[in-house]
């Protein structure tokens, strides 16, 4: 009876074990990099404190919110559109690439490299990709978030359809339903929710997102962002934020509110 | 009639998942499969009506063998052969009658299945057979919304609006309490008697089993231990069924 209580006692160890390696991790990066922890961590209420004087909102920035505002809706229109776009693509290619619904073991592993390589190229790299073939432009912004959201919903998509479908599809199977009758009446309705709740977290992700491709494209609240950042208005700087982190949160709300409802 | 000749499946070499079951139900015979977790009882059922592929025998329908039809024959095969399944597998977002009309694709074209084009005597007979399975003021309902025992009651609504010769029944009241269960068992017996239609029902609950089937197959790592009317089954021919050494082991 005595082998658990040794057990417990060197799982002990070993969590000390564990923790003091962390520590010297830490210890030697610092030294490494030449990082002062003890200046550096008061060096935080500084920063910040500059921050707030710096990037506080003045009145002079509140009469550049019209502008912000234009832009800012149009770069919610892209993350918007782009997704829905992203959304109706990756729900084809999950169909033909899922386990339960697809065509076989091979486009299943395919469909699955696909989604991955558009998802693991960052969304900054795909940008500046883009930027050669289509120049600063909206379009250039919808292709990159376009891509991503597609590598990101293809995966999402298929194991939404394995996890959920899989039972009604096998018992409309059994009743002597087809194929396209099995995907209509049973894997679309009963995969709906998921569905849309995926499409609305890419779109509050996408806002956020769009407006880092607009610094990059010169479009959208991202350009407005580095016009001001560039130009030392870092009170404008600041409006936007602000305005930025009410739109996300807005459609934060939104977005949960639709999904208390559909689920 | 319902002939399984020489049944034979493997999922790994070596390792049968069924040997040579051999057994045939007549119309509005109700027949019980029973036997240990693991035994093969959800292989033999989804074999008859192909949704596994087994790898040697007959399964013969009225004759005519389900295991050599090409797609088209298949699906008109198994519009024949009603299933209801453990977890019920009823499309939850659709409302009660969506999902007993789902019983009809089988029948319809592509197109109109797709797109739930039923005609109204699809629809009037769908709201017939949910009042005899009790659930007529339901038929608006979202599935999600019923209970367990209502939820079985859909799916055999289901099965019984394909005008079945068989209907197969997955363990169809393990997920369910005392009550549900027999109130299941009954509307199977009584429907089986009903439409003169054969069912085979895989169950764990032998005292269920006897109570309501005609007859009682017993199935034991893959093979047919005993085939036998329910009342004639006795406690040792059970016994030769169920492994003891779980009782062994706590002893």
């Amino acid at each position: 009876m005595s082998s658990p209580i040794k057990f417990l006692a060197q799982k002990h160890r070993k969590q000390t074990a564990i923790i003091a390696v962390i520590g010297s991790i830490y210890l030697l990066s610092s030294w490494i990099l030449n990082f002062d922890s003890f200046s550096g961590f008061t060096a935080v209420p500084r920063a910040f404190n500059w921050l707030g004087v710096n990037f506080f909102p003045t009145s002079a920035s509140v009469e550049l919110l019209p502008q912000i505002w234009k832009k800012l809706i149009e770069t919610v229109a892209l993350a918007v559109s782009s997704t829905v776009v992203a959304a109706i693509i990756a729900l084809f290619v999950a169909i033909l690439g899922s386990k339960a619904t697809g065509i076989n073991g091979y486009v299943h592993v395919v469909v699955r490299g696909i989604a991955s390589f558009f998802r693991n190229i960052p969304l900054v790299a795909w940008a500046m990709i883009l930027l050669f073939s289509f120049k600063q432009s909206d379009f250039t912004g919808f292709l990159a978030l376009l891509l991503m959201t597609v590598g990101y919903l293809i995966r999402a998509f298929m194991e939404i359809i394995e996890d959920e479908a899989s039972e009604t599809m096998m018992a409309l199977k059994a009743t002597g339903a087809s194929y396209f009758q099995v995907i209509f009446q049973a894997v679309l309705p009963q995969i709906m929710p998921s569905l849309i709740s995926w499409v609305l977290y890419m779109i509050e992700n996408n806002v956020r997102d769009a407006t880092l491709v607009g610094i990059l494209t010169g479009t959208g609240i991202g350009f407005v962002f580095d016009l001001y950042f560039k130009s030392f208005r870092f009170d404008a700087v600041g409006m936007t934020i602000l305005a930025i982190i009410i739109v996300v949160i807005t459609l934060e709300v939104l977005s949960n509110q639709i999904r208390k409802v559909i689920l | 009639m319902l002939e399984v000749k020489h049944l034979t499946k493997s999922y790994q070499k070596d390792r049968p998942a069924l040997t040579d079951i051999t057994f045939s139900v007549e119309p509005g015979n109700f027949l019980a499969i029973i036997g240990p977790s693991g035994a093969g009882k959800t292989t033999i059922l989804r074999s008859l009506n192909q949704l596994i592929r087994d790898d040697h025998g007959q399964i013969l329908l009225d004759g005519s063998d389900i295991r050599s039809d090409n797609k088209a024959q298949l699906r008109k095969h198994r519009r024949q052969i009603g299933m209801v399944f453990q977890n019920y597998n009823l499309v939850e977002r659709l409302t009660v009658i969506e999902n007993v009309l789902h019983g009809r694709l089988g029948y319809k074209s592509t197109f109109a299945g797709m797109f739930g084009i039923y005609s109204e005597d699809e629809k009037k007979e769908a709201l017939d057979l949910l009042d005899k399975v009790g659930l007529k003021d339901f038929a608006l309902q979202r599935c999600s919304e019923l209970s367990g025992g209502q939820k079985q009651r859909v799916g055999i609504a289901r099965s019984l609006i394909q005008h079945p010769k068989v209907i197969l029944c997955d363990e169809p009241i393990a997920s369910l309490d005392p009550a549900s269960s027999h109130t299941v068992m009954q509307l199977l017996k009584d429907l089986t008697v009903e439409f003169n239609i054969i069912c085979v029902a895989n169950l764990h609950q032998i005292d269920l089993a006897k109570k309501y089937a005609d007859r009682i197959v017993g199935i034991r790592q893959g093979k047919l231990v005993f085939d036998e009317e329910s009342d004639m089954l006795s406690e040792e021919i059970l016994e030769t069924l169920y492994d003891q050494t779980t009782s062994k082991e706590l002893k």
